[in-house]
């Protein structure tokens, strides 16, 4: 039953994303890429970038993505409202609590203890797209002889524009992309 | 405040707005609700504003959906909830929707690989941006728990896979537990 997998993927997506922005990046690359093989290691890439250059949260960006790519419009509302429900019901549990007690010291330790958790888990997945783009994805080898230079030059401007002048990634995106059409359509 | 059908427009036409226009993520869409609902309709107030906040980065789940649901629930019960959580998806649902279409068309094409190609090296170093800067503050704490999970749990999902869900539920354990000891230390000293 596509939907309910779909559903039950995404709500664990909703479920355990905790510290927003990238923190569900590496649950939906383990629901989608790793337990459910909707989508190549490569497409959950391309899923990442078009996240990162139009509105909207991932996780809201990927269901609705892998949710059409599945099983249609249908199966991208049922992935989205998975995606939604753990926080509805976290989110108005934790209200209640915060205006009876006026305190959420627990939730914030807790939290905090995460937070070096996700950290390394945001890095995990960030580790395995630069492996892909440093390899083209097309196979596992991680041999020096196919290293795509040109990815690893481009991955080290990028990353020096973004530290030392806190560039705006859209733009440090846009001109990789510029850049990479202009160099792999003139070598290969 | 009268709760008629203008006002659920309203409700709706600004959730809807802003979520199709901020790019960014949760982080940057809270100071823009904060500015039109605080500031522009005096719907809420300045403090509940930042105990919402508050509420919204602890819940799991997206930051920008979960500010939604606490400011329709406050403004209109759960009716409120569902009107800005429709509001909030539904732009990133319309795009990525078309951006999907798309995709699966033009995958063919050269072009849009070679662009994405070079896009990838391009988010892969954003991404690594994004880590490089919070390990960074980790380690400004200068305290030994904090980056021992970092490498323990990095070792444990990059080269053994071990499920990032186990990972999470662990590191919440070893996090309440300093909570609690930590509390137990300071009545203790007492």
């Amino acid at each position: 039953m596509i939907y309910l997998k779909l559903f039950w993927s995404f709500f664990q997506v909703g479920l355990f994303s905790i510290g927003g922005g990238y923190a569900a990046m590496p649950l939906i690359q383990n629901q989608v890429v790793d337990i459910n093989h909707w989508l190549t290691m490569n497409e959950f890439a391309d899923v990442i970038t078009i996240s990162q250059m139009t509105p909207g949260p991932i996780a809201i960006n990927s269901s609705t993505f892998v949710g059409i790519r599945v099983a249609g419009i249908p199966g991208a509302i049922i992935a989205t409202i998975g995606c939604v429900i753990p926080s509805c019901i976290i989110v108005l549990f934790l209200a209640f609590i915060y205006y009876k007690y006026r305190n959420l010291s627990v939730v914030k330790g807790v939290l905090n203890g995460l937070r070096p958790a996700v950290t390394a888990m945001i890095a995990s997945a960030g580790f395995s797209l630069v492996i892909l783009a440093f390899w083209n994805g097309s196979s596992i080898s991680t041999k020096l002889a196919d290293l795509d230079v040109t990815a690893v030059i481009l991955f080290a401007i990028s990353l020096v524009i973004l530290r030392k002048w806190k560039a705006n990634p859209i733009y440090v995106m846009i001109g990789a992309g510029i850049i990479g059409l202009a160099v792999y359509s003139f070598i290969v | 405040m009268e709760k008629n059908i203008k006002f659920y427009l309203k409700l709706f036409s600004s959730t809807f707005s802003l979520s199709a226009f901020t790019f960014g993520g949760g982080f940057v869409i809270i100071p823009l609700m904060r500015k039109k609902f605080v500031e522009q309709y005096h719907w809420i107030e300045e403090k509940e504003m930042l105990d919402l906040t508050a509420i919204a980065q602890s819940s799991p789940g997206a930051i920008a959906v979960n500010a939604a649901i606490l400011i329709g629930y406050r403004l209109a019960g759960i009716f409120g909830a569902v009107i800005t959580i429709i509001g909030t998806v539904l732009p990133p649902f319309i795009t990525l929707s078309i951006i999907s279409l798309a995709y699966t068309a033009f995958q063919e094409s050269l072009i849009v690989n070679y662009v994405l190609r070079g896009m990838q090296a391009g988010v892969a170093a954003v991404i690594i941006d994004v880590v490089i800067s919070m390990a960074i503050e980790l380690f400004k704490e200068k305290k030994i728990i904090p980056v021992a999970v970092m490498t323990g749990v990095f070792i444990a999902a990059f080269f053994f896979n071990v499920s990032v869900i186990l990972l999470i539920l662990i590191s919440g354990i070893i996090g309440a537990a300093e909570v609690f000891l930590n509390q137990h230390k300071r009545e203790g000293g007492k």
